[in-house]
């Protein structure tokens, strides 16, 4: 299983947040491949799957951004009816808990996948090991 | 180690002796040379021959703030205009500023002053100071660095602000001692953190003098272990020259204040009526030596007490404890009396928060504490921050007995002071 890194980024609800981390990346010419806002009580936390990772997170911080950088599953889902079903059944009978999930969808519809945050990622990669899901794979 | 052992740890006796002799000199001079002093004496039916005893000085008026206005520029001069070396002004942020004339004694006693507070804490002429307060109309930085001269400590004068190159200069001529604000020196850690140097390896730092503005035993702390070094509470007001006033000697248990300078008295600010030790109040000074301006039982607003007992360093002299605020910076919401310092206590308590907050007042029931949080901590997960800010408010609740509203804000936000903070922001209409 590869790993695929999930860059989190606080910001506060004003506007132009977006705008401004987004300038960063364009800047550097890193592709954002998903992205996901979750937002609580005037702050979020904006979270990207990016296909430069490591230098997105280098970068931001520079620019004095409140960023990390964790490790997240990426499954990849069927196109077809009952595709997310398949794959919340085996993560519900494995008892692992998801802390934040989005889908990453990679060329015109060609690949979908489900991103799930979770607590103990070593634990869930352990139980999610013999089953027969497929996950992200970061190009080199 | 003393600067001036004889006088530091002189008899109580002998000190009150010396007290009495100075408060007659100090109570004429005003008398006879300041027509505000006249005046305000015969409002009271007091003449300087009232005083006999240490006590009587509850017989004279008081000094306030709004009188160094009104008599502004020149009005408070016990001197002739030839014998004045220098001007400092204090500035509120409203209204006229008042005028500090030093006369060349003047200068040179606030420097012994400033002397006797850096030998205290351990200084020596090995020593390099940078001097981090504002140079210019302020004391903070001018007296300081006379004094530190007098002593032959290396004095950088570095003035605030342009951090990067302040960090260069602690590198290159191995700083060991700094005198700074409390809100640069969490500014300056943030910094140094952020460009990934360690003040342990990398710095020479043995020491900061912190003053100017009030802060909490718990800012002294994150200090003094983010640069491993030790941190001394300076007290000191423009008014009454401005820093060595009052300072920590190696004990750090209270700032001797200088009473063979100042007469202090601690006073229930409402009534005017003197307190005993121990006892918060408001400070009352009065100056023994000034020549140029002798200000009689000055109301400083600040909130103090003095510490009941003998310190371990031999000093005679009283102490003061930490600033614990200013008569007018409390902050009323929902009728509940409520001090800056309270919340920053809280704040710098709680590991997730950075340096920077600021207390907004929205209206008379509502207040809001903005916090940033640390960079360092931040984990990407909401439900994280979520918790740190229900821990912030539930803090702070308990403490001021207020349920505040609590944003979480970027490191960065807020506006950097690289002087005073500006911490209250008071949006109510009065």
């Amino acid at each position: 299983m590869e790993q695929l890194k999930q860059v989190s980024i606080f910001s506060e609800n004003r506007p132009g947040r977006l705008k401004k981390i987004t300038k960063v990346l364009a800047d550097e010419g890193v592709n954002i491949l998903a992205i996901n806002i979750a937002s609580s009580n005037g702050f979020g936390v904006i979270k990207f799957i990016v296909d430069k990772s490591d230098m997105a997170f280098e970068k931001l911080k520079k620019k004095g951004f409140t960023v990390s950088v964790n490790e997240v599953l990426a499954i990849e889902l069927k196109d077809r009816p009952g595709g997310l079903y398949e794959v919340a059944s085996i993560i519900s009978k494995k008892r692992i808990n998801i802390e934040n999930a989005y889908v990453l969808i990679l060329g015109s519809r060609e690949k979908a996948f489900l991103v799930i945050d979770v607590n103990d990622i070593e634990k869930a990669k352990k139980l999610l090991k013999n089953e027969k899901l497929r996950f992200f794979k970061a190009k080199k | 180690m003393f600067w001036q052992k004889d006088i530091e740890t002189i008899s109580r006796r002998a000190l009150e002796e010396m007290q009495l002799k100075r408060l007659k000199k100090s109570v004429r001079r005003a008398y006879n040379n300041i027509p505000f002093y006249r005046e305000s004496f015969a409002g009271l039916n007091v003449h300087p021959k009232d005083i006999t005893s240490l006590n009587d000085i509850s017989k004279l008026p008081f000094t306030t703030r709004d009188d160094l206005r009104t008599y502004y520029p020149f009005g408070m001069l016990a001197v002739s205009k030839e014998q004045i070396i220098r001007l400092h002004t204090s500035s509120g942020t409203t209204g006229k500023p008042k005028a500090i004339f030093f006369s060349k004694k003047d200068v040179d006693r606030a420097a012994e002053l400033i002397a006797r507070c850096l030998i205290m804490t351990g200084v020596t002429k090995d020593d390099v100071l940078q001097n981090m307060m504002t140079y210019g109309l302020f004391t903070g930085a001018l007296v300081m660095h006379y004094g530190a001269e007098k002593v032959g400590v290396l004095v950088i004068p570095a003035g605030p602000g342009n951090t990067k190159r302040q960090i260069a200069l602690m590198q290159d001529f191995r700083t060991t001692s700094l005198h700074i604000t409390p809100s640069y020196a969490l500014y300056l850690s943030s910094v140094l953190e952020n460009e990934g140097l360690n003040p342990q390896k990398d710095l020479a730092l043995r020491r900061a003098y912190l003053g100017s503005e009030p802060y909490s035993e718990e800012t002294r702390k994150k200090i003094e272990r983010f640069f491993h070094i030790d941190v001394f509470n300076s007290y000191g007001l423009s008014e009454m020259n401005g820093p060595g006033v009052a300072f920590e000697c190696m004990e750090k248990d209270g700032m001797h204040l200088w009473e063979d300078n100042f007469i202090m008295e601690i006073i229930d600010p409402e009534t005017g009526e003197k307190l005993p030790e121990g006892e918060k109040g408001e400070l009352v000074l009065t100056t023994l030596c000034r020549e140029a301006m002798p200000i009689l039982r000055y109301r400083t607003s600040d909130i103090t007490m003095i510490m009941p007992g003998k310190c371990r360093c031999g000093r005679t002299h009283r102490r003061i404890s930490r600033i614990a605020g200013r008569t007018d910076d409390m902050i009323i919401v929902r009728g509940v009396n409520i001090f800056p310092q309270q919340i920053e206590r809280v704040l710098m308590g709680i590991r997730a928060v950075a340096q920077n907050y600021q207390i907004v007042l929205d209206s008379y029931d509502q207040m809001t504490v903005r916090v940033e949080i640390s960079r360092e901590l931040f984990d990407g997960k909401v439900d994280h921050l979520v918790d740190l800010q229900a821990e912030i408010t539930e803090k702070l609740r308990s403490e001021i007995l207020v349920r505040p509203k609590v944003e979480l804000l970027e490191p960065g936000t807020l506006p950097v002071s690289e002087g005073k903070a500006t911490r209250v922001i008071d949006k109510r209409i009065l």
